[in-house]
């Protein structure tokens, strides 16, 4: 029996938390709001979402392969990713739009980078950023979903105006009767999801709530404590998905509580600022971007005291 | 129940179900021993017997070979066959093999010592130093050193660590359900040598009828606090005990003492008692033999010098094949290659993992999740100490705090990735020690 003994160093156990558990337990996160945004803006965007997921997928293995490393698709990463773009995208996008999303995805922003664990910022948001860049006006079209009409999305119309939109109750806005992203209209379901993550562990709420109230103080000082402009602009837009399921992204955002409250207040500040001053109605995609690429300088600076180092 | 405890930590699957409800057998006598004379931190012993010498059970073998060492005793009595280098846990050292005659005749030196009343610390002390008695939780620490703190440090926090995290283990459960006097004596002995009116014993709270024994032993002494603490590993690593029990955190680089905290362990509080009363040396310990790879798991009484094959044998022998052998617990134990070696002071456990277990999985890249920056006990951020560690930046690894690191593994533990962070991080530590020693 001697020469079979295996020798490692301690510990000798593992638990069996595993980076596809996680990354599943985010697709199931997703569930509800896409559910949502299926019912409200009807078929073609499961169609969105598959055509994403899928040329996500594929993308992944064709470049392993081509690289002989291990082809490592199944382990959800790139099938959230293009989960994630879809989710971003208008409902009435023209089908070739997602798979060329999520190859730019996959191909530049994750695996030129050098795959899992190495992109410095989110695959899913450089992907819409990039292309809003490029095709700036199907990716703002916008399809209402009560009554079927193209229109601008709520944000859009305070931006114009400044003042609230009638047409739209915050109540509607909770619920995902308004027009929008596929992913974003569902406060609620994104909500859902987001309960779920933390209850699995899978995040903290530290970076969701962080973001999200930063947004809240801000738009209620802005407004002179209206608090129907605050609910607004929490409710509206992209930023519940984007706190949640965006900014949240384990790669591109700070590790520690410290880092990670620092973050969320900067990416709070940066929505604020584009939404009420920028020349775009919606500021999160942005903001997450930024603060993704300043993560790393946070890393760096903001350390937790180590046990028994200075105290506090 | 506000249950003390630290901030971070895991938890790991307890595994003790095996065991924990087995009393402590006594081993068969072994025919031969092996006794090592390094089985503490520090200078090793120097042999005091020779060839061919009869020897019987409590004669002192091996003299203190420095001031932060502590002697051996003959653990049978018989005929010293050879004294020479063996296999012992991580490495070769001089080991005296002893012959056993099968009467275990007691040396004339073994007689009761006197009672913790009449004693005084500085008596206590050199019984404690005289038995070759060692921290027997851990690394063997002699524990003379321990009570012998330099004057400008003063103790003011006693704690018997009777936490017992490791998962597997359940030798201090049962010393502590079984005797629990003997761990109350202990440390009676041990407040007198400090000073102390107070101590307290800390027990998890997965050992409720533990917490019970002990209260009910130290029911008459009311300095002697029992504490339950939370189950959470690293429950029982001296600077997070420290902290649970008094709040006081021991400074980075700093030992427990410079936080006035001395931490003990109860199977040691078991054996200074023993020392006392009987003038028995450390001789023998409870060991837990466990494990899937183990027919018939039990909590045996083994003699100092027992080879790990006999003691495997005595609980049934291998199930199969085995895949790992692991002297101490799975968080912290060592791996070892062979059965041929001898038990000493500080074997808590012999964990015996088939070859399915004993397979450690695939690593992938981080993926930045933070969860061994979240249960870090020390507080540093494992990911970046590895990653500088594996890039060979040792420089950027000391600044990361690496020399804080307690090697508890509760990193390689929980990280999803399976990236061997503690491995990477000992690495680190032992490139940063050479350094420093290299510049002074
Ligand atoms: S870095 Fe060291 S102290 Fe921290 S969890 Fe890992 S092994 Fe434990
Ligand atoms: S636990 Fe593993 S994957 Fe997560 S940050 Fe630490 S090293 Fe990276």
């Amino acid at each position: 029996m001697e020469r079979k003994l295996i020798v490692t160093s301690s510990p000798h156990i593992r638990s069996n938390e595993a980076t596809d558990k996680t990354m599943r337990d985010v697709v199931i996160a997703l569930i509800p709001a896409t559910l949502a945004g299926m019912y409200y803006f009807g078929f073609q965007t499961l169609i969105v979402v598959l055509l994403s997921v899928a040329a996500a997928m594929a993308t992944e293995a064709i470049i392993q392969n081509m690289r002989k490393q291990p082809i490592t698709v199944m382990d959800y990463s790139a099938a959230l990713t293009g989960l994630l773009l879809a989710l971003n995208m208008p409902p009435e996008i023209p089908y070739w739009m997602p798979v060329v999303g999520s190859i730019f995805a996959i191909a530049i922003v994750k695996q030129a980078f050098g795959g899992l664990g190495h992109n410095f910022i989110n695959p899913a948001l450089a992907a819409r950023v990039f292309l809003i860049a490029s095709w700036p006006v199907e990716m703002t079209t916008w399809k209402f979903p009560v009554d079927a009409v193209t229109e601008a999305t709520p944000l859009a119309l305070i931006k114009g105006s400044g003042v609230l939109p009638e047409s739209v109750s915050i109540f509607n806005l909770f619920i995902g009767k308004v027009g929008g992203c596929i992913g974003e209209v569902s406060a609620l379901a994104l909500i859902i999801g987001g309960i779920y993550l933390v209850y699995r562990g899978v995040i903290s709420p530290r970076i969701p709530l962080v973001y999200m109230g930063t947004v809240a103080v801000f738009t209620l000082i802005y407004s002179g404590f209206n608090f129907n402009f605050m609910m607004f602009h929490l409710l509206a837009g992209g930023l519940v998905l984007g706190a949640i399921f965006m900014a949240t992204d384990y790669v591109s955002s700070p590790m520690t509580a410290k880092g990670q409250i620092i973050y969320a207040v900067g990416c709070g500040l940066i929505t604020v600022m584009i939404r009420l001053f920028g020349g775009y109605p919606e500021g999160v995609s942005f903001s997450i971007l930024f603060m993704n690429v300043v993560t790393p300088l946070i890393d760096k600076y903001v350390k937790s005291n180590v046990f028994g180092g200075v105290k506090k | 129940m506000n249950l003390l405890s630290f901030r971070g930590g895991i938890h790991p699957p307890h595994s003790k179900s095996m065991t924990e409800h087995l009393p402590v057998e006594k081993a068969l006598e072994p025919e031969t021993v092996v006794i090592p004379l390094q089985q503490h931190i520090g200078a090793p012993c120097q042999a005091i017997v020779e060839v061919g010498e009869k020897v019987k059970v409590g004669q002192k073998i091996g003299e203190a070979g420095g001031f932060v060492s502590a002697p051996v005793h003959s653990s049978v009595s018989g005929t010293v066959k050879k004294i020479e280098k063996r296999m012992i846990i991580n490495g070769t050292g001089t080991c005296v093999v002893i012959e056993s005659d099968g009467l275990n005749e007691i040396h004339e030196s073994v007689v009761p010592k006197g009672d913790v009343e009449t004693l005084e610390p500085k008596e206590i002390l050199d019984i404690i130093n005289e038995a070759g008695i060692v921290g027997m939780g851990g690394a063997g620490f002699p524990t003379r050193v321990k009570l012998s703190p330099p004057p400008d440090k003063k103790i003011d926090v006693l704690i018997v660590n009777g936490a017992e995290c490791e998962p597997y283990l359940t030798a201090d459960h049962r010393l502590m359900l079984e005797t629990p006097e003997d761990v109350v004596y202990g440390l009676r002995a041990v407040m007198k040598v400090l000073g102390l009116e107070k101590a307290y014993i800390a027990i998890e709270n997965n050992k409720m009828d533990a917490v019970l024994s002990v209260k009910e032993a130290a029911k008459e002494y009311p300095g002697i606090q029992v504490v339950t603490v939370k189950t959470k590993y690293p429950q029982g690593g001296e600077k997070q005990l420290i902290y649970a029990c008094s709040q006081r955190e021991v400074p980075s680089g700093a030992l427990p003492m410079d936080a006035g905290a001395v931490v003990s362990n109860v199977a040691t509080m078991s054996a200074i008692s023993k020392a006392i009363r009987t003038g028995m040396p450390l001789i023998e310990r409870i060991c837990t033999v466990t494990g899937d790879g183990i027919v018939e798991p039990k909590n045996i009484m083994i003699k100092n010098g027992t080879r790990i094959s006999e003691i495997v044998a005595q609980a049934g022998g291998y199930k199969g094949d085995p895949g790992k052998l692991i002297l101490g617990g799975p968080m912290m134990g060592f791996a070892q290659f062979t059965d041929n070696l001898p038990s000493t002071k500080t074997t808590s456990g012999v964990l015996v993992f088939t070859e399915e277990q004993a397979r450690l999985p695939e690593y992938n890249p981080c993926i930045r999740c933070g969860k061994c920056v979240d249960i870090c006990p020390s507080f540093v951020q494992p990911f970046a100490i590895s990653a500088y560690s594996l890039n060979g930046m040792f420089d950027m690894a000391e600044k990361y705090n690496a020399m804080d690191c307690i090697e508890c593994g509760s990193c390689s533990f929980i990280c999803p990735s399976k990236r061997p962070l503690l491995h990477s991080i000992r690495m680190a530590k032992r490139e940063i020690i050479s350094k420093r020693r290299k510049t002074k």
